[in-house]
C-alpha cells in the first residue's frame, strides 16, 4: 500500500525513491533519511545542507537525492524540511541501541533523560524511547528536534514519540 | 471547563493577557481584552449563539470569518452582531439571540 | 468622489503582493482595501512552514510571511483601510466602499481608481449530511482560526472531513493545540494532500479513512452539540454501503471539502467567466498580465482559480506590476522581465503530480481569453 492510500510510508517506496540508505553507511555512523516520495513543489533541505548533500535541482518537484558519503548526520536539515519528513538515524550507536533524531512539533516538548514511548509511522508504540538529546535553536524555527535512544532492531520503525 | 490554547510551541506561551469581564445571559465570564466575542465564549465551552428563526435550531461558530452569520448574538442590546469579528469589551453584555432577535 | 491611481480589493497575499509590488514599481497613489480588521487574509493562521522554493521564502512560516509582508506595506506607506467592504463595481471603475468607522459603523465611500486589482479570495465549500447544522460543525478554516489566531479549542473530540492539504494540515494543528482528533474522513478512495502532511497525522496514530465520508452527526450533547459521528463507506459508485457504519464519540466536525473562488465582484461587471473544475468553480480568464477581459481590472489569487497562498503571492505580484507598468511607471522592458521570472517560478510550483492538473487548468483558463478584448 502506497502512502497515498494509509498516509504512511512503505519500505518499498523509499528503495523505489532511491532514498534507502545502504548497510555500509548506516554502520559509520548516523545519516540524514529522506522520506519524501511524491514529487512536490519545495527545494529548501537542499539549501540546508552546507555539505551539498542533498539535491534537488530543477524542477523543484524533483525527489530530494541524499549522496551518503557527503552526509555527516548532523541534523540541520530536520528543522528545514516545511513536510518534516527528514530523520537522522545513528544505527552505530551502541552494540544494543540506536538513535533516531525527528522534528516533533507538540508541547510538552520532550527534555533530555526522560523516558518515553517510541512509535512508528503508523503510531503504533513499539519501544521504550530514552530521550538523549532535544535540540531547538533560533535557526530551527520552532522546529525542535528530537534524539531518542531505542533498541537497534526498530531504527528504521522508530519515527516519533507518543504525545503526551 | 477552559479550552484555551497557552502553550503552543510555535505560537509560545500566551503571557498575561489583560483580562476583562463580559456578562453572557446573565452570568459573568472572563475574556482578553479585544478577542472576538466568540472566543471568549469557546475558552468557557459555550457553543450556541442563536436558534433559528423558523424552527428553533441552536446555532453556532460555523465560518469564523464574518462571512455565515451562525455565530450573530445580541451584544449590548443589538441583535445580529456577528460574534466571531466583533472583539469583546469590558463590561459588554451578550445575549443568546432567538430567531430575529427578539426576547426568548 | 475619492480618484486614485490604484484601487487593490482584499489584502490577503494575493492583494498585499500586488500592493507592494505596484508601489515598488512607482505608484504614488495607490488604496488598498480589506473587510477584515486585520490584514493578511488567511496568512495569519498558516502557523506551518511554506513548501515552494528557498528563493522565496519556502521554510518560513505562513503567519511570519505575513508579518514581513506588512511591515513592508508599512515601509512603503501602502495606505490600508481595514472593516471596509467593497459592495459595489459600476461602469467607468467607480467602486462602491463601505467603509468601517472607529465607533463600528460604517460609512460609503466612492472611489474612482484607473486600475483596479480584485484579489478577493476563497471561500470554503459546504457539505450536507443529516446533522450538519448541529453546533459543533464548522469549517476546518473556522477551527483553524480559533486555535491559531485566537488561540481557543473550538472542540476537544474532533472528526475531520477531507484530507486535502487544508484537512491534513488543519488536522496536525488541531492538534499542536492540544486537541483530540479522532479521525479523517476522505471519500475518494485515496489521501488528497501531500504524503508528508499524511505522515504526521499517521505518526501521531490518527486513522484516515478514505472511501468514507459522514452519514450522520447526532446532536445529543450539552445545548444540542455535537456528539456523535457516523460514517460509512462508500462503493466505487460513491454510494453508501449498508452495515459499514462506523460511530465516533466526537463533539467537534470540521469540513474540509476544497474552496471556491469568491467572484462577487468580478460578476457586477461585464468580465468573462470560465467554469474551470480544478480551479473550484467559475473564474474570470485573464491575461500573462492578470488583466480580465475589462481593460484596467486585473484578478489574482484564489479569485482566479484556488490555489495554494505561494502562488496567490506570486500572482499578486504579476497584477502589480502589470498595473504599474500599464500606469506608465515601469518601463516595459523592466516589467516584462520581472513577470517571466515570476512566471518561471509559478510553471515550477504548478509542477508533479499535484500541480500538473492546475497547470493545465490555468492553461485553458487563459487560452479562453477572447482575441477581441486583447489591447
Amino acid at each position: 500500500m502506497a502512502i497515498a492510500d494509509v498516509g504512511y510510508i512503505s519500505k518499498q517506496e523509499l528503495i523505489d525513491a532511491k532514498q534507502d540508505i545502504s548497510d555500509e553507511r548506516y554502520a559509520k555512523g548516523p545519516v540524514a533519511v529522506i522520506e519524501c516520495v511524491q514529487e512536490i513543489p519545495c527545494n529548501p533541505c537542499e539549501g540546508a545542507c552546507r555539505f551539498g548533500a542533498i539535491t534537488i535541482g530543477e524542477p523543484i518537484t524533483n525527489l530530494p537525492k541524499i549522496n551518503e558519503a557527503a552526509c555527516t548526520g548532523c541534523g540541520v536539515c530536520v528543522a528545514q524540511c516545511p513536510g518534516l519528513a527528514i530523520f537522522i538515524v545513528n544505527k552505530a550507536y551502541s552494540d544494543t541501541e540506536a538513535t533516531v533524531a525527528f522534528p516533533y512539533e507538540y508541547v510538552p516538548i520532550p527534555k533530555e533523560g526522560e523516558e518515553w514511548e517510541g512509535v512508528n509511522r503508523k503510531g503504533e508504540v513499539l519501544c521504550k524511547a530514552k530521550i538523549v538529546k532535544v535540540m531547538n535553536p533560533k535557526s530551527f524555527d520552532r522546529t525542535p528536534v528530537v534524539t531518542v535512544a531505542i533498541p537497534k532492531e526498530f531504527a528504521d520503525e522508530v519515527r516519533s514519540v507518543k504525545r503526551k | 471547563m477552559c479550552m484555551r490554547v497557552s502553550d503552543h510551541v510555535i505560537l509560545g506561551q500566551d503571557l498575561n493577557p489583560k483580562m476583562i469581564e463580559i456578562t453572557v445571559d446573565g452570568q459573568k465570564i472572563p475574556a482578553k481584552e479585544g478577542e472576538p466575542i466568540l472566543a471568549a465564549l469557546l475558552a468557557q465551552d459555550i457553543m450556541v449563539n442563536r436558534y433559528t428563526v423558523k424552527r428553533n435550531e441552536p446555532r453556532g461558530l460555523f465560518c469564523g470569518i464574518g462571512q455565515c452569520t451562525d455565530c450573530a448574538m445580541i451584544v449590548n442590546g443589538k441583535a445580529n452582531v456577528r460574534t466571531c469579528i466583533t472583539p469583546a469589551a469590558d463590561g459588554m453584555v451578550v445575549e443568546t439571540q432567538y430567531g430575529y432577535g427578539g426576547a426568548k | 468622489m475619492l480618484k486614485t491611481e490604484l484601487l487593490v480589493v482584499g489584502a490577503g497575499p494575493a492583494g498585499l503582493a500586488a500592493a507592494i509590488e505596484a508601489k515598488k514599481g512607482g505608484v504614488k497613489d495607490l488604496l488598498l482595501v480589506d473587510l477584515n480588521m486585520r490584514p493578511g487574509g488567511q496568512l495569519f493562521k498558516q502557523i506551518h512552514k511554506f513548501f515552494g522554493s528557498k528563493a522565496h521564502r519556502a521554510g518560513i512560516r505562513g503567519i511570519d510571511i505575513g508579518t514581513q509582508m506588512l511591515e513592508e506595506a508599512k515601509e512603503l506607506g501602502i495606505d490600508i483601510w481595514l472593516n471596509t467592504a467593497c459592495v459595489g463595481l459600476f461602469d467607468d471603475k467607480i467602486a462602491c466602499l463601505e467603509k468601517g468607522q472607529p465607533d463600528g459603523s460604517t460609512k460609503i465611500v466612492y472611489v474612482q481608481p484607473e486600475k483596479i486589482i480584485l484579489a478577493t479570495g476563497g471561500q470554503e465549500n459546504v457539505v450536507r449530511f443529516k446533522g450538519w447544522t448541529t453546533p459543533g460543525v464548522m469549517g476546518a478554516g473556522a477551527a483553524q482560526t480559533m486555535i491559531n489566531v485566537n488561540r481557543v479549542q473550538p472542540g476537544q473530540k474532533i472528526v475531520m472531513l477531507g484530507t486535502g492539504n487544508v484537512g491534513l494540515i488543519v488536522s496536525y494543528q488541531l492538534m499542536q493545540a492540544g486537541c483530540e482528533v479522532v479521525a479523517l474522513v476522505e471519500a475518494a478512495p485515496k489521501i488528497g494532500g501531500y504524503g508528508v502532511h499524511a505522515s504526521k497525522i499517521s505518526r501521531a496514530g490518527v486513522p484516515i479513512f478514505t472511501k468514507h465520508t459522514i452519514k450522520e452527526v447526532k446532536g445529543n450533547g450539552p445545548n444540542g452539540r455535537v456528539s456523535e459521528v457516523v460514517i460509512v463507506e462508500l462503493d466505487e459508485k460513491w454510494n453508501p454501503i449498508e452495515g459499514t457504519e462506523k460511530t465516533f464519540e466526537a463533539d467537534t466536525v470540521t469540513l474540509a471539502a476544497g474552496l471556491k473562488p469568491v467572484s462577487d465582484l468580478v460578476k457586477l461587471q461585464d468580465i468573462e467567466l470560465v467554469f474551470n473544475g480544478p480551479f473550484g468553480g467559475w473564474v474570470p480568464t485573464h491575461t500573462r498580465d492578470m488583466e480580465s477581459t475589462c481593460p484596467g481590472i486585473y484578478v489574482a489569487g484564489d479569485t482566479t482559480g484556488v490555489e495554494e497562498a505561494n502562488t496567490a503571492l506570486e500572482e499578486g505580484r504579476l497584477a502589480g506590476i502589470s498595473a504599474a507598468q500599464s500606469l506608465g511607471y515601469m518601463k516595459d522592458a523592466d516589467a516584462e522581465a520581472l513577470k517571466d521570472e515570476i512566471w518561471d517560478r509559478l510553471a515550477g510550483l504548478r509542477m508533479g503530480p499535484f500541480g500538473e492538473k492546475r497547470a493545465v487548468a490555468k492553461k485553458e483558463l487563459m487560452d479562453a481569453f477572447p482575441e477581441v478584448a486583447r489591447g
